[in-house]
């Protein structure tokens, strides 16, 4: 009797131990994880503002934000026409925002992350996918005048970043300021 | 004077009797052919790219702003840099080289077979973690190719549901390829051959465990059956190493740039895709299979990147998908058909990797992509195939040589 407590002793202590030891394993391998993480200079690089009065319709300019190019599309009322005719039709990615309402802030300024949800390339210009909007070239994906994707292997429309328009809509504010 | 060195030595480490046992007097089978020549090769090779790439990180720089100038730094103006890294360069072909003839003979002949089956997993992983060391690898002349595959590459993670976003900015340091990806990646890239070495180590514990299988397949009589490693097989390995350098050299030489792709001599530009991009060649197979996968709606970019992970990782249980009492492919006729069937495949699914996604034969009369479904449907279909005729006993093995 004497001799089975002790080893529930001992069994109960060496697991206690261990679970103490491997909590503090785990405490101590969280620095060294967490130093992978985006540092302080790159989330400081959260906000791109770009002066847009010069901005012609149908012109489109590429901006880089947090290292990533950001499509800036002026559209013409047929771009916005195009775009408003696809809302009608079943799209591959449903998930809001895929109304064309839902996706610009002023019907005519269009401003996707231009980064393919397949596997993140940078789509080529508007007007060379089938349906007057974005061909991904890596893998044939295709995106409307809205950004949404139409066919092809991406599995989602292209991201609407957090935007606003300030000095009555000369500059576009791209991003949100963080941490 | 050497003799009672040794005698010193061996009384407190047992030098000798391990280079005896493991090494000059390690009981090799007699009738191993040139196929067998390739696991020593690929040593070789790991240790001129361990060497080479030693040498090269004495003036690389993993810096962003920097890292495509010191390499063309490297090939300019160090003192046979251009050499050290075309040899570095044209090395990845050629252990990949070695290493897939290494793996196919390996299936072939039946050596990932019982009692072999730990052998096989050390190279499986061994695999697996050349093909990350050689991604890695690739990104860190930060060409235009190298920040894109980059790009594709790391955009896999993001398909794990989930975690799979935030998963991509952790690893990437960034919210794109940058300074920080840069800079682990080729802290990664110098650590990992060290840790392929160590799992070198293990593989050939693992091989000296259970010996060397055979072309014929079959267990061997030690004594009657097998010949001392050296000189024998020390010998014909140093002469495939000659032949191998040969060709090796060749490319080194004389068309160093013939696997290297033209776009990655253009500085890598975050805002400009290559309108093509495309893998080193030994990835194309599986990259390949990856674009294969796009009739499944929004669940295809996980299917695919599931698919091409499951084309190797389904080599760990290919052990007990043959069910055959036979293990060499000498006896087993229609297993020999359904082999060179896959070996063939793999060449298709390379050249349909290479080829844009959007390609058509034929003016467009047929979509390249619908090559890329059928063979990757016969990719897998070596895998049940394999296990089909040997669990239902459809082959009849022909008989077996008593000894080798």
């Amino acid at each position: 009797m004497a001799i089975e407590a002790e080893e529930n002793r001992r069994d109960f202590l060496i697991l206690a131990t261990s679970v103490v030891g491997l909590g503090g394993v785990a405490g101590a391998a969280w620095p060294f994880i967490r130093s992978w993480s985006p540092s302080a200079d790159v989330l400081a690089q959260a906000t791109t503002e770009v002066d847009i009065s010069a901005l012609q319709e149908g012109q489109m300019i590429t901006v880089p934000w947090q290292g990533k190019p950001v499509f800036v599309l002026k559209r013409t009322a047929e771009q916005i026409a195009s775009a408003r005719e696809g809302d009608k039709v079943k799209l591959p990615d449903p998930n809001p925002p895929s109304k064309d309402a839902e996706r610009v802030k002023r019907p005519e300024y269009l401003v996707v992350l231009a980064v393919c949800s397949h596997l993140g390339c940078v789509p080529q210009p508007i007007g060379t996918g089938d349906f007057g909007g974005f061909l991904c070239p890596c893998h044939g994906s295709h995106y409307d005048t809205s950004g949404r994707i139409r066919q092809g292997p991406a599995p989602a429309n292209l991201t609407v970043p957090d935007y606003d328009f300030k000095d009555d809509g000369n500059t576009l504010v791209i991003g949100k300021a963080v941490g | 004077m050497f003799k009672s060195i040794m005698e010193w030595v061996d009384a407190r480490l047992p030098v000798s009797d391990l280079i005896k046992s493991q090494a000059t007097e390690y009981p090799t089978p007699k009738n191993l052919n040139y196929w067998w020549n390739f696991g020593s090769l690929a040593l070789f090779v790991l240790i001129v790219m361990l060497a080479t790439g030693l040498f090269l990180a004495m003036h690389y720089k993993p810096d962003a702003n920097l890292a495509f100038d010191s390499v063309e730094h490297i090939m300019r103006d160090v003192n046979f840099g251009w050499l050290l890294r075309y040899l570095h360069a044209n090395g990845a072909t050629f252990f990949f080289v070695c290493v897939y003839i290494h793996i196919l003979r390996g299936m072939y002949y039946g050596s990932h077979r019982s009692p072999r089956e730990i052998l096989w997993w050390f190279g499986v992983i061994i695999f697996f973690a050349l093909m990350g060391t050689a991604f890695m690898g690739y990104v860190l002349p930060w060409g235009q190719m190298s920040y894109w595959g980059a790009a594709v590459i790391t955009n896999l993670v993001s398909a794990i549901p989930v975690v799979g976003e935030e998963l991509v900015v952790w690893i990437l340091g960034g919210f794109s390829v940058g300074d920080p990806t840069l800079n682990r990646f080729f802290v990664l890239h110098f650590l990992f051959p060290f840790v392929v070495f160590g799992l070198v180590i293990l593989h050939m514990w693992a091989l000296h465990a259970v010996h060397s299988n055979n072309p014929d397949g079959i267990d061997v009589h030690e004594g009657k059956d097998t010949l001392p490693f050296h000189p024998y097989y020390t010998i014909k390995d140093l002469y495939g190493v000659g032949v191998f350098l040969m060709v090796y050299l060749a490319f080194v030489f004389f068309a160093p740039n013939f696997f290297l792709e033209p776009d990655n001599y253009i500085p890598a530009d975050p805002m400009k895709t290559p309108a093509h991009i495309v893998p080193e060649w030994y990835f194309l197979p599986f990259y390949a299979i990856l674009r294969s996968i796009d009739f499944l709606g929004s669940f295809s970019k996980l299917a695919g990147v599931v698919a091409m992970g499951g084309a190797i990782a389904i080599l760990f249980i290919l052990p007990w998908l043959d069910r055959s009492p036979v293990r060499s492919f000498r006896y087993r006729p229609l297993s020999r058909q359904l082999f060179w069937v896959f070996v063939l495949d793999c060449f298709v699914l390379g050249w349909v990797g290479y080829n844009p996604a959007d390609a058509t034969l034929f003016d467009g009369a047929l979509p390249l992509i619908v090559i890329g479904r059928t063979a990757t449907a016969v990719y897998f279909s070596y895998f049940v195939g394999l296990w089909l005729v040997t669990v239902l006993k459809i082959e009849k093995p022909k008989p077996l040589p008593k000894s080798i």
